[in-house]
């Protein structure tokens, strides 16, 4: 519950005008239609199939599902007697967008390995500072044991 | 900065990024070639990735999971399909079940690293591919609750600043 809060602190602060991505961003907010939304993105799926996943009421799933819907995160379909759901491909963002998005993915993992080299030069420091000889076994961080004999 | 450019390509959908990052060729080849060192950037804080398998070698394949602040599990799936330590880099990245295995149905990236040396030690390039923009798509859609959370996270993290 705090999350969904939290989010919505998040979305009034950054996108408090666009209600698309409040809506949006809602929608996402919860572990559940997250989880929804990528067994429909590999593979439209009926309400009722997508229900016996989750220990939850048929009427809770079609509830999250209403959710994504509005957000445009999803389609659903009448097939028969079924309601057909599948991840809305159709509606999604400009692949320049798409791009833009990506681009920061990677800009932020290529901040987080200079920040990984980084600590590792410091760590490097460290051990050179205090290169007292050391009578017991020499700790690697990852637990594997140094040397070509061992 | 350590990201000189960025150049998205929408007719060819490719990304194009250029890092330079303050270590020799070697050093910046861990990164990948390392597991435990791969996990500690790979997925941001609030999604850490964490490598189940981790076979670099042409052909190899390597599995891993990304977990979300609520436990949720994102599994992928790695084909390393080019290797040349410490200059060049080929995998083909897919989304997997939660047994780890490559679902078929998803699209696939295909990600070209080269390393040279250069700027502050290495010169390093990351080709993002795409095989349709319906792919790119469906990437960044199961990609978005990722990008979202970790807004989230840098966000608490400047509350938390003050």
């Amino acid at each position: 519950m705090s999350r969904v809060t939290y989010n919505h602190m998040v979305v009034d602060r950054f996108h408090g005008d666009d209600p698309a991505a409040d809506r949006l961003f809602q929608a996402l907010a919860d572990a559940t239609r997250r989880d929804i939304l990528r067994r429909v993105l590999g593979e439209a799926a009926s309400v009722s199939t997508v229900a016996a996943h989750y220990d939850m009421s048929f009427a809770a799933v079609q509830k999250h599902v209403a959710v994504l819907e509005q957000a445009h995160l999803v389609v659903k379909e009448r097939r028969g007697r079924e309601q057909i759901v599948h991840g809305d491909i159709a509606t999604v963002r400009r692949a320049g967008e798409q791009l833009a998005a990506l681009e920061n993915v990677w800009r932020a993992r290529v901040e987080r390995m200079s920040a990984v080299l980084a600590e590792d030069d410091a760590a490097a420091a460290q051990r050179h500072d205090t290169s007292t000889p050391h009578p017991v076994a020499p700790d690697r961080r990852d637990g594997r044991p140094t040397g070509g004999t061992s | 900065m350590t990201v000189l450019s960025a150049t998205p390509d929408t007719d060819a959908l490719t990304l194009v990024v250029v890092a330079d990052l303050a270590a020799a060729p070697d050093r910046a080849w861990n990164l990948w070639a390392d597991p435990r060192t791969l996990e500690r950037w790979w997925g941001p804080p609030t999604w850490p990735a964490t490598f189940d398998e981790h076979d670099m070698r042409p052909g190899g394949v390597a599995r891993y999971y990304m977990t979300g602040p609520d436990g949720t599990r994102a599994h992928a799936h790695w084909t390393f399909t080019a290797i040349d330590e410490p200059t060049t880099l080929e995998i083909e990245d897919r989304f997997a079940d939660e047994r780890g295995e490559p679902d078929d149905g998803m699209p696939t990236v295909r990600m070209v690293v080269t390393l040279a040396p250069g700027g502050t030690g290495t010169i390093m390039t990351i080709t993002s591919h795409f095989a349709s923009a319906d792919d790119l798509a469906q990437v960044l859609e199961m990609g978005m609750a990722e990008g979202m959370t970790l807004a989230v996270g840098q966000i608490d993290a400047l509350l938390a600043e003050g």
